[in-house]
This record gives C-alpha cells, structure tokens and sequence, in this order.
C-alpha cells in the first residue's frame, strides 16, 4: 500500500478546495458529489463545497440509515449513502436509438449523437474506486463494449476521499478494498480536523490531476500532516462494523447451493430490490422497446433492471427462478461466487450498502457466515469449465 | 447496436402454432453468415426483439431462415406476417455445435419438438459433406403428427440411404392416421443402436425431455463429453452485458446456447438456477 | 442361425440369469410371426404369453366408442412385451397390433409361472426385470403425460 509520504503529497487549505471546484468547472466539468437530500447523503451537483454535507455524519445497520449532526464542520464525515456512482456512469434510464417507418413498411435507425456529459466526481470513496473498476471489466472489458459507459467513464474526473471513520455496515477492510485509495483517482484527499485546522492533505493520482493541482493554491505537506492523514485512515480501518472471511468463497458458495440457510433467508427477504438498486456493483439491465401513439416512431431504453423481479427471468409459460429463495441465492451467488468466473475479481466491494437499505436488515455477511459454520456435504455445483472458451 | 432491417421474403406454416420466416436483408446487403446453433434477435417495429435460432442452410448466408413458435406477443406477430413486411435482425449470437469435432465419428441428433429447428442447420452441413461423417441418425419427437416440422425436409431425409431417422409423438388420434411410432423420443434411443464409443449427440427440445434424454443416454454407456445440448433463457441485450440470460457462472447469450454436458452437469441439477 | 438360448443370453433383459434357467425359458418359447396390422392380443384376454420382439413394431391401443383407436405407445425390435402374464390378475390391459410384419419369441407364460411357483428365486429374479421393464413404461408414460412440447399459458 503506497504511503502518504511520496513526494506528490501536498496540502490544500479550504480556500485551496474552493478553488479546486472552480478549476474543475472552469474546465467545463459538471462537479457531482455528496449533499444532503432528504435525510440522506446522496450524490448530486454540487456548486462549491458548501453543497457539501458539511458538519453532517451518518450512523448505519441493517435496516437502518440516520443522519446525525457532528460537533465539528467536517465536509467528509460520513460513510456511503443510497447512491453509487454507477448512477452517472450506467444511468437508470439511456435511449439506445431511436427509429422512424419509412416507406414500403420499412425503418430506419438513428444512433444516439448527444455529447456525453464530462462529470468530475467528488469524493469517491476507496470502495467505490473498486466498484468502478469491477464495472469497468463489465462494460469494457468484454466482447462487447458498452458505449454509454465507455463515453461517460472515460472523461470523468476523479478527485477521491479517504475514510476517516467507518459506516456502520462498512467491511472494505475484508474485501481489500479500502479505506485508503490506491488507485483509479486523479487527485485523492485526506481531511484532517485537528487543534484547530481544517484542511486536506492531496495525494497525485495521474497527469491530469498534476495539471489540476498546479492551477490552484496549495503547499507541500508537512509529516505532522502525514501522520495525521494516515491515523485518518488507521482510525477507519479499525471501526469496520462487519467482516466477511473470504477464504475459498468461490467453492464454499458453489458448494452449497441446496443449503438449508436459503430457505431462512428466504423467509425474510421481501425482493424489494434494493439491494440490487444501492448496489454499486450491480450492472443488470432491462431493454424497453416503445412506439409512439401515430406508430411512426419507436425507441428503444435500456433500464436498470434487478434479478430479484418475478419475470427477471421468464422463459415463455413460467420464470426459471420463482421462488424468493432461489432469487436471493441467484443474488448473492453472483456477487460474491460466479462473479469472480465471470469477471475475474469478486463483485462485493464491502461498501455495505446492501445491508443498511435492506428493510429487513439482511445482512450478506452473516448470511455467508451462518452457510460457512454449517455446511452440509454435497457435489461442488462448478461450471468452471464452461467458462473455457472452446467448442 | 441497432437492428438491421430485414424482408420477409416467404413465411411457410409449419404447424399450426408455428411458421419459418425466410429472410432477405433489405437494400441487398450481405446475408447473415453464421455458424450451426447460433440465434438472432427479431425485431418487430415498436414491439421488441425475442431471440431465435437460425434454422436456415450456413452454406446460404442470404437464406436466412427462422422457425417461430407463437407462445408470447412478439413471436404471435411474427407468426402472423406477411411476405414484404420487415423485421430488424442483430445478431449472430451465441455458441455453436461443435461441428469440426465431428468429423470422423458418428452423430445422432435427438430432438423435440421446436428443438429441431437449431438443429438443421447442422443437418443441412452433415449432409452436405456427408462423407467426413460415420453414421448419422436423427431422433425427433413431436406432440402430435399436426405439431411434426420440416415435413419436405424429414420426407427427403427419409429418402436417403445414408441417414437413419425415427420419428415418435406423444399421442396420435385415430384420425391422425399416424402410422409411425408412438411414444416418447427417449424409447427411439435404443433403436438407433450406436457405437458409444464413436458417437456424439447433440439435442435441443424441452428442459425436461433433454434430461430424460441425457439420462438415458448415460444409461447406455455415452460419455458425459460427447453430449451437447442448447439452453434457452430469459435473453434481452444477447451481448452479455444485461444479466438475464445467466445460469451459473455463464451466460447463455454468450457461453451458450449450446453447452457441453459435462461442463454443466451439476448445475444443471440444481432447481431453479 | 443362432439357439433361441444364446439369443436370450446376449440380450440385455436376460442377462445375468443361470445357463439352467435361461434353457427352461426357452424351451417355453417358439417362433410366432404376426401379419401387419395382425392383433396379437385385446384387452381383457386372459395373459399367458409374453413376447421378445425379434423384429417389426407393435402398436399398443387402447379402443373407446368416441375416438376408436388410440396408440399409447409402439414397442420394436428388441423389446419385451407382456408383463401381465407375472402378476394378478392375469388379463391383458390392452390391444397390441402388429403394424409391420413381426416376427417375435412367444413365451408360455402360464408354464414359467408355474415354475416360479416352485422355485421363488426364479419367480424373483424375473419379477426384478419385469419391474423394471415396468417402471420404464410407467416414466415414459408419465413423459407422454406432462406434455413438455405444449406450451403453457
């Protein structure tokens, strides 16, 4: 893990911060970050750092999402809310093409010519610097490339925040991805709020992030600074509120897919889909095709889309997965199992999300606990080898 | 991607639930080349795209053919079209029937009902180059005589000397005059009396007669990794990127349709994965 | 030309059972040949025969007034055909007509019972096969049943 004590590190003040949101926009970025909205923090526009959730903190468990004021001004002093940058990089809603009749009965297509929006994303949390990369090899590291995602994920700027307290359902410490960002950004911030001062030490991610820096006020860190940044982060390291023992998950999961603990889990889950919703990881989706009233003009959407729907996975008379049960394994199977044969890392980044907008307070962890402390004996369910490319 | 727009060229009815579109791509554009147990997306204006495999001759890319049964909206209209009209085509998709492995060995096909129709293709290419193949035999199993595809095909096929081929339906009323076997396809395994040792099986039909039928030829002595089979799911980008098609670990847009058994024995054991 | 012995031992049906009681099992078959569309049997007969099919195709039916014919299953080359004969009541629960000219093994069913009457490891070995032979009908009959080419609304 790169230490803060590389030579790119320097020190904004909240002037220095002001007036990196003034670079941003001057560069014609449309900056997004945390804000509070309707007694939650979730991602929106934001004109200065004031739209920030300043002096605001959350306190997170299954099933349970409060915001609570802090004794300090702190802008950071919070863990993830309902929403993940996969809303601005996947929308929930993108028109594919749109096509008109033409003569003889036929039609023609028009390809979508809008300019992507160039976003610059503020505060992008360690996790979800992860979840981006898991779903960059979804969308751009298959056969096929998904164009909305590529146009979007390319231009984006990312100025990335390191945890200095932990949310309640947080466990990136179990799935290695975080609390401090190692990759993937283009400026990364450490706030420290100590005796006094208010300011951010500023790690370098990528040349763009130099020249960003270079157009606004800031100075070098000093090691008290560093310290400071890295007890930030220790701090958050040690409040993780859950774990998960990923040892062999891949076969411990493949091995258990009759387990009795999916029909208790079933008992509870109401396949509301929220988890799928908050889930920066999730990446399923639906295809609308629609016509207008006169029939002269069609369009087709592609729609977020979750595997917990009834019809998710119909097949003409019935649905393959009917039952909540098989629902929730499909779900959770994916995410922590099939995903690493899919896609080649795990899908779970350890954000907890899933736990905290669960309204029943699943918790994936303790579900994978209670399947792992009880394993019942039976035939590995491994379709490895249909993942070989041949015949 | 956008679909490409296609003429119906002609529509044949084959049953009464079920017609073959053939295909010609508008603005004489190069056909579909595709390889035996691939699919397309069919798109019908304003309506919505089903997926569909290819049931035309690989050796004629511009004789496009699709056969649709009518069992939801979309699949009812295409049903019901008429020579001229259009219909968007994407694809090819999917995997295909390891054809190259054949060469050599024996084939029997086991198909039911619409199963038949990803499998000509395959016919169509075995018999063309008859002579790289050992015994060939089709198995197909229908409902009722009425519901039996392909009848020109299965008549010329008959024909032949160098092809074996038993057809079965589950029931036959009197007036069916149905002077072929009775029953379902798996008891027509016995009669193909195959080599197991020189023999590989590809069949498509319904989840349950495709299992009966794995079952059955395990029983008889069949490698599980000479046995191919094609599965069907819920499908809407066919690129593998929405996640409905998934079963396991794999997509069935993209690491199928067709499988082979052995890679997927186990899951597909388990109900409702 | 091969005995009718070795023809029993080489089938898969038959395998497994003593030299000693495939010989009385044959000297209680002979040659019956069936014309096409020949009945070979109707339901209600009284069952003392079974039958190795050696070549042809049997149609089993079951006759109504409102529909006539009805073919539940066709039997070929290889198949056994008759199990009634083993258990009560005795009585054929169907017609078999031959379909193209068939050439089967008859079976003196009514004199193997016997023998097994007086020796049950005989009967039981039998009864195995049969029953399994049974179990096979019965699963490919439930197949026909479930409709799995239909299409559900």
């Amino acid at each position: 893990m790169a230490g803060l004590e590389s030579p790119m590190a320097t020190r904004l003040t909240m002037d220095g911060l002001r007036a990196l949101f003034e670079a941003l926009r001057r560069r014609g970025f449309r900056l997004v970050g945390p804000t509070v909205q309707d007694g939650a923090i979730v991602y929106g526009e934001l004109q200065s750092p004031a739209d920030l959730p300043v002096g605001w903190t959350d306190e997170q468990d299954g099933g349970t999402y409060r915001l609570k004021r802090r004794d300090d001004q702190a802008l950071f002093g919070y863990a993830v809310g309902p929403h993940s940058w996969k809303k601005f990089l996947f929308p929930p809603a993108t028109r594919l093409w749109q096509a008109r009749r033409t003569e003889n009965g036929g039609f023609a297509f028009q390809e979508e010519t809008e300019a992507p929006p160039r976003f610059a994303f503020i505060g992008v949390r360690s996790c979800e610097l992860h979840a981006i990369a898991v779903q960059d090899r979804v969308f751009l590291q298959g056969k096929h490339v998904d164009p909305t995602y590529q146009a979007r994920r390319e231009q984006a700027f990312i100025v990335a925040v390191n945890c200095g307290q932990a949310g309640g359902t947080c466990f990136c410490v179990s799935m290695k991805t975080g609390p401090k960002a190692v990759f993937g950004f283009d400026l990364a911030l450490t706030e420290i709020l100590e005796g006094g001062r208010h300011q951010f030490v500023v790690e370098v991610g990528s040349a763009r992030g130099a020249e960003v820096l270079r157009e606004i006020p800031h100075e070098a860190a000093a090691a008290e600074d560093l310290a400071a940044a890295q007890r930030a982060v220790d701090r958050a390291a040690g409040q993780m509120g859950r774990t998960m023992d990923t040892t062999d998950i891949k076969e411990l999961l493949y091995r258990n897919y009759e387990h009795p603990r999916w029909d208790q889990v079933a008992a509870r889950c109401l396949t509301c889909a929220n988890c799928t919703m908050v889930c920066p990881t999730c990446f399923c989706s639906t295809v609308e095709d629609t016509a207008d009233l006169t029939g002269e003009h069609a369009e087709r959407w592609r729609r977020w889309d979750s595997c917990f729907t009834m019809d998710f996975s119909y097949l003409h008379g019935g649905n393959v997965r009917s039952s909540a049960k098989s629902r929730y394994r499909q779900w959770m199977t994916h995410k922590l199992a099939t995903w690493i044969d899919q896609f080649g890392t795990s899908g779970c980044v350890g954000c907890g999300r899933c736990i905290t907008w669960c309204p029943v307070g699943i918790d994936i962890t303790e579900e994978l606990r209670a399947i792992r402390a009880s394993e019942s004996p039976a035939p590995s369910a491994h379709a490895q080898e249909a993942k070989d490319a041949d015949t | 991607m956008a679909p490409r727009p296609f003429h119906v060229r002609r529509i044949g009815r084959e049953t009464h639930d079920t017609a073959t579109l053939e295909l010609e791509p508008v603005d004489g554009a190069e056909g579909v080349v595709f390889a035996p147990g691939q699919f397309n997306m069919l798109y019908l204006f304003g309506l919505g795209e089903v997926p569909i495999s290819i049931s035309s001759d690989p050796a004629a890319p511009r004789g496009l053919a699709h056969t649709v049964r009518a069992v939801g909206a979309i699949t009812t209209a295409l049903c019901r079209l008429r020579r001229g009209a259009v219909v968007g085509v994407r694809g090819p998709f999917g995997s295909a029937w390891p054809l190259d492995g054949l060469a050599g060995g024996d084939v029997v096909i086991v198909a039911g009902g619409i199963g038949l129709a990803p499998l000509r293709p395959v016919l169509c290419r075995l018999l063309a180059e008859r002579d790289r193949y050992g015994r060939i035999a089709l198995l197909y199993g229908a409902r009722t005589p009425a519901d039996l595809l392909y009848a020109r095909d299965l008549a010329r096929w008959r024909g032949r000397f160098d092809m074996q081929i038993e057809v079965a339906v589950d029931a036959a009323a009197p007036e069916a005059a149905w002077r072929g076997d009775v029953g379902v396809v798996t008891t027509l395994i016995p009669r193909a009396g195959f080599d197991v040792a020189e023999t590989t099986v590809l069949t498509c039909g319904p989840g349950v007669m495709m299992r009966f039928t794995i079952d059955a030829l395990l029983r008889r002595g069949l490698a599980p990794d000479r046995i191919y089979l094609s599965m069907e799911r819920n499908m809407k980008c066919a690129i593998g990127l929405c996640g409905h098609c998934q079963f396991g670990p794999t997509f069935v847009c993209k690491d199928g349709p067709v499988y082979r058994y052995d890679r997927i024995a186990t899951l597909l054991k388990v109900r409702e994965v | 030309m091969q005995t009718l012995e070795a023809v029993l031992a080489d089938h898969p049906f038959f395998r497994g059972l003593p030299p000693e009681d495939l010989r009385l099992i044959a000297g209680c078959g002979s040659n019956v040949p069936f014309q096409a569309g020949e009945y070979m049997f109707r339901e209600g007969d009284p069952s003392d025969r079974f039958y190795l099919i050696r070549h042809g195709r049997v149609a089993l039916e079951v006759a109504s007034p409102e529909r006539g014919r009805m073919t539940i299953a066709t039997l070929g080359a290889g198949d056994l055909l008759g199990w009634s004969w083993l258990v009560p009541p005795y009585t054929k629960r169907s017609d078999a007509r031959a379909i193209d000219l068939t050439r089967t093994t008859a079976f003196d069913g009514a004199c193997i019972r016997r023998k097994c009457e007086t020796d049950p490891r005989l009967g039981y070995e039998l009864l195995k096969r049969f029953a399994q032979i049974i179990g096979e009908r019965l699963h490919a009959t439930r197949l026909q049943l479930l409709d799995v080419y239909g299409t559900r609304e």
